[in-house]
């Protein structure tokens, strides 16, 4: 790593303070995880913070990487990439501050047994007043920027400002059980609070994509993808799921007939979004695997893999038949970290590895390439085993159930030994993240001393 | 694409992501079969639940987490009921934490259990499959209008 003192000083960029924190926030979600894993099968294991403290911390802690990440990413590639100038930076460092003020008071409201108790937000309400404000701001400052853009937009632009837009609106959804109407009428709250939570992660979804999309287009120099047709109307499909899709978490819940119908339907489309994935797989899968050297396209080749095998999981589970066996089982789990971990985190670690040299001026040495390969390859094998163990916990849990012979306590002993995989195997997977952060949290750090 | 027919669609899917959202919170949600059940004491019942994030070990509807077992149906479960449930709330287990509950604690979330208990079914055991991948059972389809 050459050093950067003598150069004179460099302007700090706001975004990667953006990137520290997401990443010091994926470490500890992480490890709170694998906490909480471990008390799964291991009672009274670690009481200093109970399950019931560490999930909600491991679960907001890897939301707020997701955000943290993706928005920093955008605020830096917005003026150096897409020919705009960022309409206010103050905003930018304002929407910094609420975030990071929010997440300690968040992190403090867990650790102090105070909660709101709605899944994804466990926290007590009235933080999600500030959580409100950052986005109006962020939204205002994406908007803002982007319509001063003469040309046409290319197709990641329109997610972003997508992604921004409906994760305000399906947040707002989100806290409306304050209001009695949906609080006190428990099949309106669930059926609200899994619409808002099924719409947000197609709102997030957007963001994280854009970016995937975004670095292609950078990194292979060619912008006509993000412009095609196709492009656009795998959005639109996108965006269509996003809206009407959600209600396959919830086919059990007692809501009108056709809300049921209208999910199943639309959530079969992205069999096309598959069929499209596939077909086109051979080519495009060639095309990057030239730039397979490059650590930030790995990465989203690996998501381009977990992309498929997600799509196939969440298909099967998205037929009712199927789902009435895996609803309430780590089945749901397994979909869930596949995504966020495979494909997720897959891009925003692509983009963070693409933007840190990039800020910092300094281009990982052959030692670090080496370190973060070898955190590649063992995130993305050992998640497969723990997928794949998630994946038979939620099988064999959900034929027990229905089958209706075994009580709770002797289902939960029998799938013991994949939960156990799961802890193990979730732990391997920490020391891979490791792998690939540490050599770049040692470029920000030089940089944040030179700058 | 031109940019007139992205913004058409676009403008489309973002109307109809409004009016569907209003059709959800009325039409799509008036039934609650357990209306009834719905006392001051369960409304306070299902703030103290949120409040003590039961929710992380537990399901309503299999939604949430997968420590503890499903609570919709405990108050009318063969074997259980609520002096089944109130032993738990007040000693906790092994891996269930011991609130310290004072009884009219303990009596409104008796009272939401018994509530969530009348509006549906959860697990779903028993049931059938259709040719097309859909299924009916028994606390959705059958007591439907
Ligand atoms: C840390 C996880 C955890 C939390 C938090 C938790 N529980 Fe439990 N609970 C369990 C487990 C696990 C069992 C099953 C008994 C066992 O295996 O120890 C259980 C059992 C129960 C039972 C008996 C159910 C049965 O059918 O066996 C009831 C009722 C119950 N819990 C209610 C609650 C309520 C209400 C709250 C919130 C105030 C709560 N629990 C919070 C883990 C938890």
């Amino acid at each position: 790593m050459e050093p950067l003192t003598g150069k004179g000083k460099m302007k700090r960029e706001t975004s990667i303070y953006f990137i520290l924190f997401a990443i010091l926030s994926l470490l500890g979600g992480i490890a709170f995880g694998i906490l909480g894993a471990f008390q799964f099968v291991i009672p009274k294991f670690f009481e200093l913070i109970p399950f019931v403290k560490c999930r909600p911390l491991h679960v907001s802690m890897v939301i707020a990487w997701i955000f943290l990440s993706a928005t920093g990413g955008i605020y830096y590639y917005l003026p150096r990439y897409c020919n705009v100038k960022l309409f206010s930076n103050k905003l930018q460092k304002i929407h910094l501050w609420i975030f990071i003020l929010t997440g300690i008071g968040v992190i403090i409201s867990y650790l102090a047994g105070k909660f709101g108790g709605r899944e994804y937000w466990e926290f007590p309400p009235v933080l999600a007043i500030p959580i409100i404000i950052s986005w109006i701001i962020f939204g205002f400052n994406y908007f803002k920027t982007v319509f001063t853009k003469t040309e046409p937009w290319p197709v990641y632009l329109w997610m972003w400002g997508t992604g921004i837009f409906f994760f305000l609106f399906t947040y707002l959804e989100s806290n409306l059980w304050n209001f009695s109407y949906f609080r006190d009428h428990l099949i309106r709250d669930i059926t609200v609070q899994w619409k808002a939570g099924g719409s947000m992660v197609g709102s997030w979804n957007m963001l994280i994509y854009g970016t995937a999309i975004f670095l292609m287009d950078r990194i292979q120099q060619d912008n006509r993808i993000a412009k095609s047709r196709l492009a656009f109307i795998m959005y639109f499909l996108g965006l269509t799921n996003l809206i009407f899709n959600w209600a396959h978490h919830i086919y059990i819940v007692p809501n009108a007939i056709w809300v049921r119908y209208i999910a199943y339907g639309i959530s079969m489309t992205e069999l096309l979004i598959l069929g499209k994935l596939i077909w086109n797989w051979k080519r495009d899968l060639t095309k990057s695997l030239q730039d397979f050297h490059l650590l930030s396209v790995r990465f989203i080749i690996a998501s381009d893999v977990w992309i498929v095998l997600n799509l196939m999981l969440s298909i099967l589970l998205s037929i009712p038949a199927i789902n009435i066996f895996t609803h309430g089982t780590h089945l749901t789990v397994a979909h869930a970290m596949g995504s966020t971990i495979g494909i997720n985190t897959m891009i925003l670690i692509a983009s963070c590895l693409f933007l840190i040299p990039d800020v910092t001026k300094v281009q990982f040495s052959k030692r670090q390439s080496l370190t973060i390969s070898i955190g590649f390859w063992m995130m993305n094998i050992i998640l497969l085993f723990f997928w794949v163990a998630l994946i038979l916990a939620g099988y064999h849990k959900g034929y027990m159930v229905v089958e209706d012979k075994l009580t709770f306590q002797e289902i939960m002993l029998k799938i013991r030994p994949y939960l156990m995989v799961v802890a193990i195997t979730g732990t391997v997977i920490f020391a891979g993240v490791l792998m690939v952060f540490v050599p770049a949290l040692k470029l920000i750090k030089a940089y944040l001393r030179s700058t | 694409m031109k940019l007139n027919t992205k913004r058409f669609i676009a403008g489309i899917l973002i109307v109809s992501f409004f009016v569907y959202s209003i059709v959800i919170y009325t039409v799509g949600t008036r039934v609650d079969k357990g209306e009834k059940y719905v006392t001051e004491q369960a409304k306070k019942g299902k703030l103290l639940f949120q409040k003590k994030n039961c929710i992380a070990c537990h399901q309503l509807y299999g939604l949430g987490g997968f420590m503890g077992p499903d609570l919709t149906n405990e108050i009318s479960a063969l074997g259980k009921g609520p002096l089944f449930a109130k032993a738990f709330l007040m000693a906790g287990s092994e891996r269930m934490p011991n609130y310290h509950f004072t009884e009219t604690e303990i009596e409104e979330l008796i009272a939401f259990l018994t509530y969530a208990d009348k509006t549906g079914v959860s697990p779903v055991k028993k049931f059938k499959i259709n040719y097309d991948g859909t299924v009916n059972w028994k606390g959705k389809d059958e007591t439907r209008d």
